[in-house]
């Protein structure tokens, strides 16, 4: 299997971790209950549902997005959407003449406060390399073809700004509930990397 | 640092690996490490772009064999050896032996503060831009051997200035310990066909943010 790779684990890291874990209490660097705090903030309270949320609100408020789009940092802190790796935010919006993707070549700069941790796809080596130079190739692996007219304007967050895609709405979507288009809204499309669409 | 971090544009790097319904954690381990790290940085032990600079030195074939946390791992260790607040053989014993710099652990109060507050990084200094909006510029080609956020792909290449950011501490600075040097940040756009050839398709383009060391007014550079 192709991902069976990311289970295995490597040969040392585990003691090495626990090693470290333990030194760094014992010298009374490290207070052991942030570490749980860290993992339960990162793991089950920020996600992609968050970004969701995000987008499905500027489908169904025209003012709300105008905002989002003038001033996503300020507008995601005034909905509690913020905080590391994600105080500077910038949303880019998708239309039928402008496909925008995110990467970060350098390292895996990941907009936090509203996607979480970045997928390990995001992270690796053949999508920072590729991203910048052969993104439509890329997009294809996503299933995603893009027509030739569309301008593909990739987002490399190499400083601290953030980048967090608008994908467009699905046509037929337009009557459905806030709620409701939050649950349609994909990870992938908030990073360019898909589109929404209705289809499950 | 021409580093293997470094690695828009190369080829033949690899396939892409998407894993479907992928959890945010593989293993424990990974958990700690990332724990671990966030701790270290929240109690002050140094900044971000130190610690992604460490993650930079790990050595090219082991930076492509490490799976992504192990990177972090090897990152923090040797942060915290070079800031000598652990040793390489406490390291190896999971044990405090010596005698080492002392630091206040983070509060819980901290995490939860800049996990979920916004905490602007701009630099509280009032700086007159060098660029504007509309700027032709051309990313100076620099190769420092230490920490820069200026991708390899980019340098020598005519870029225009879209939007001012603001004013933050410019990384090859503060991976350092330098004194800080707070710079403007600008979104530049870069066309496709700049970067890669006429081949490239011809409305496609890639932006970035880029300091103010990192580029000069087209027409200076032409001089």
């Amino acid at each position: 299997m192709a991902n069976s790779s990311h289970r295995a684990p490597p040969s040392d890291a585990q003691l090495r971790v626990k090693a470290l874990e333990s030194l760094l209490v014992e010298k009374g660097l490290v207070d052991p209950q942030v570490l749980d705090a860290i993992v339960d903030h990162y793991e089950n309270k920020v996600g992609p549902h968050i970004g969701a949320k995000v987008v499905a609100k500027a489908w169904t408020d025209s003012g709300f997005k105008a905002r989002l789009l003038k001033d996503a940092s300020a507008t995601l802190a005034e909905m509690g959407f913020t905080g590391m790796e994600g105080s500077h935010i910038v949303v880019k919006e998708n239309t039928d003449k402008v496909h925008n993707l995110v990467v970060c070549t350098l390292c895996s700069c990941y907009p936090w406060p509203v996607l979480g941790l970045p997928p390990n796809w995001y992270k690796s080596a053949p999508y920072r390399a590729r991203a910048v130079r052969d993104p439509r190739g890329l997009l294809k692996e996503f299933g995603l073809e893009l027509p030739a007219e569309t301008a593909l304007r990739v987002w490399d967050s190499n400083a601290e700004i953030r980048y967090l895609v608008l994908p467009r709405q699905p046509e037929g979507a337009e009557g459905m509930s806030e709620q409701a288009l939050s649950e349609i809204v994909t990870r992938d499309s908030m990073v360019g990397a898909g589109v929404v669409s209705l289809r499950q | 640092m021409n580093g293997i971090h470094d690695l828009g544009g190369m080829d033949n790097i690899g396939p892409l690996n998407i894993e479907q319904d992928e959890p945010v954690f593989h293993a424990d381990w990974e958990r700690r490490t990332f724990a671990l790290t966030l701790a270290m940085l929240a109690a002050g032990a140094c900044p971000v772009d130190e610690i992604r600079h460490m993650s930079e030195l790990i050595p090219p074939a082991d930076y492509l064999r490490f799976k992504y946390y192990e990177k972090w791992l090897r990152g923090l260790e040797f942060m915290l050896v070079k800031k000598n607040l652990v040793t390489d053989e406490e390291l190896e014993s999971g044990r405090a032996e010596a005698a080492t710099a002392s630091l206040e652990a983070a509060a819980p109060e901290t995490l939860q503060h800049i996990m979920s507050n916004r905490l602007p990084a701009f630099a509280a200094v009032e700086l007159a831009p060098k660029f504007k909006a509309g700027d032709a510029i051309i990313a100076k080609n620099i190769n420092p051997l230490g920490h820069t956020r200026l991708p390899r792909y980019l340098r020598g290449r005519r870029g225009e200035v879209e939007m001012d950011h603001g004013v933050f501490l410019l990384p090859d600075a503060n991976a350092h310990g330098e004194p800080e040097r707070p710079q403007h940040v600008y979104g530049v756009r870069f066309s496709a066909q700049e970067l890669w050839g006429e081949d490239a398709p011809a409305g496609d383009s890639v932006h970035i943010d880029l300091f103010d060391d990192y580029m000069d007014l087209a027409e200076q550079s032409l001089a």
